[in-house]
């Protein structure tokens, strides 16, 4: 695991066009960012693939395969929320979460 | 080994932070995260300055070791308790560690880093000092570790379980999806493995599912603990040293090993048999 698993910063020195990116930020309700949120990627199944903690500006990224994923975020003294999300060969989803 | 003797849960580390006689250590995959807040005493393992060989791809030898320990202010003598990030895979890593060079006194804190966040328990930045030890490790205890050439002639005679995601089982992913795609030179697993990712043995909060969910679990995927050894690989061995925990601490399973080469290793060998798709494959 060579890496800090934060999103949301340079994508610089990453071959995006070979990449399915999908990444984002987590707020609260009142738009506020939310750090040491934590994201986690379900495949179409339903399977967890990987897991983020928010940065310190609520952000998150993954590297993952095109298709339809769904990102489950926990927080502390928040229920959790899912969101569903299609990631393309090439592209960035931008996902904005509210808990 | 049991629940009992292997896992503490949170309110217990809470209540035994002054105890002398127990050294508290986190062992993160961000290994910048302990500095933005840890534990209160507990001390940092670099899961990857402090445990892998500089030079060589191998983990630290038993001089290594102890020099770590030493180092650390870490005692023959000291019960060990570890936590970290990523649902504790690389505290289980480590704890892996401790086992092999013999230290029995070794704990991990259920649910690890992430559970201690959500209930909003307390984190300083308080630098941690503690006084050197002269730790002595025992020879590495390789009924634990699984090489390559094992896991090769296991292909259809022992139980393999390849606890990676199922994209990464089938080939259509390299690496954990949180990391750019870099790994192995071929995608896929090895023949006859079961996939059963770590994840499913834990809950959404990092805490171990209960005994009898992890039975089933790995009953459900025809591992026949019953009449063969294990062998439990991932990519690096560290998601594979939370199953290898989850198997030989918890279930008490007595002949289970980390293949901690893993896919790295295996997907990049030359004339060695590899399955794509969902299937386990023939042997």
């Amino acid at each position: 695991m060579c890496g800090v698993p934060v999103g949301g910063l340079s994508l610089e020195g990453v071959d995006v066009a070979k990449e399915s990116i999908i990444q984002g930020v987590v707020v609260s309700g009142d738009s506020d960012p939310v750090s040491g949120a934590y994201v986690r990627l379900l495949d179409r199944t339903g399977e967890f693939t990987a897991e983020v903690p928010t940065s310190a500006t609520g952000q998150f990224r993954f590297f993952a395969a095109p298709g339809d994923w769904t990102l489950r975020t926990l927080a502390p003294r928040s229920s959790p929320v899912d969101q569903r999300v299609t990631a393309s060969r090439g592209e960035v989803a931008e996902v904005v979460i509210t808990i | 080994m049991s629940r009992d003797t292997a896992l503490v849960d949170a309110d217990w580390v809470e209540s035994h932070l002054n105890d002398p006689d127990i050294v508290l250590v986190e062992v993160d995959e961000d290994t910048s995260a302990y500095d933005k807040g840890h534990i209160a005493g507990a001390v940092k393992i670099d899961w990857k300055e402090d445990l892998q060989d500089p030079i060589r791809r191998d983990f630290v030898n038993q001089q290594q070791f102890e020099a770590l320990l030493s180092e650390r202010g870490i005692g023959n003598d000291d019960t060990v308790v570890l936590y970290g990030g990523n649902n504790n895979w690389f505290a289980s890593y480590a704890y892996w560690y401790f086992k092999l060079y013999g230290h029995d006194a070794v704990l991990l804190l259920d649910g690890g880093r992430k559970k201690w966040e959500l209930d909003s328990r307390e984190l300083t930045e308080e630098p941690v000092t503690r006084e050197a030890t002269a730790y002595t490790a025992k020879a590495p205890n390789l009924a634990i570790r699984a090489y390559r050439d094992e896991v090769v002639e296991a292909i259809g005679v022992k139980n393999l379980v390849d606890v990676r995601s199922p994209d990464e089982y089938a080939g259509r992913l390299l690496a954990p999806a949180h990391l750019p795609q870099e790994s192995a030179q071929r995608g896929g697993h090895i023949p006859t493995a079961s996939n059963v990712p770590w994840s499913k043995a834990a809950n959404d909060d990092g805490t171990f599912k209960s005994d009898d969910e992890l039975k089933t679990l790995y009953a459900e995927a025809g591992v026949d603990f019953g009449n063969k050894d294990t062998i439990a690989y991932c990519r690096i061995g560290e998601r594979s040293a939370h199953t290898w925990f989850v198997l030989h601490e918890l279930l008490d399973e007595p002949d289970v090993k980390n293949y901690d080469g893993s896919w790295t290793e295996y997907g990049s060998l030359v004339g060695v048999p590899v399955a794509i798709g969902d299937e386990p494959g023939e042997a």
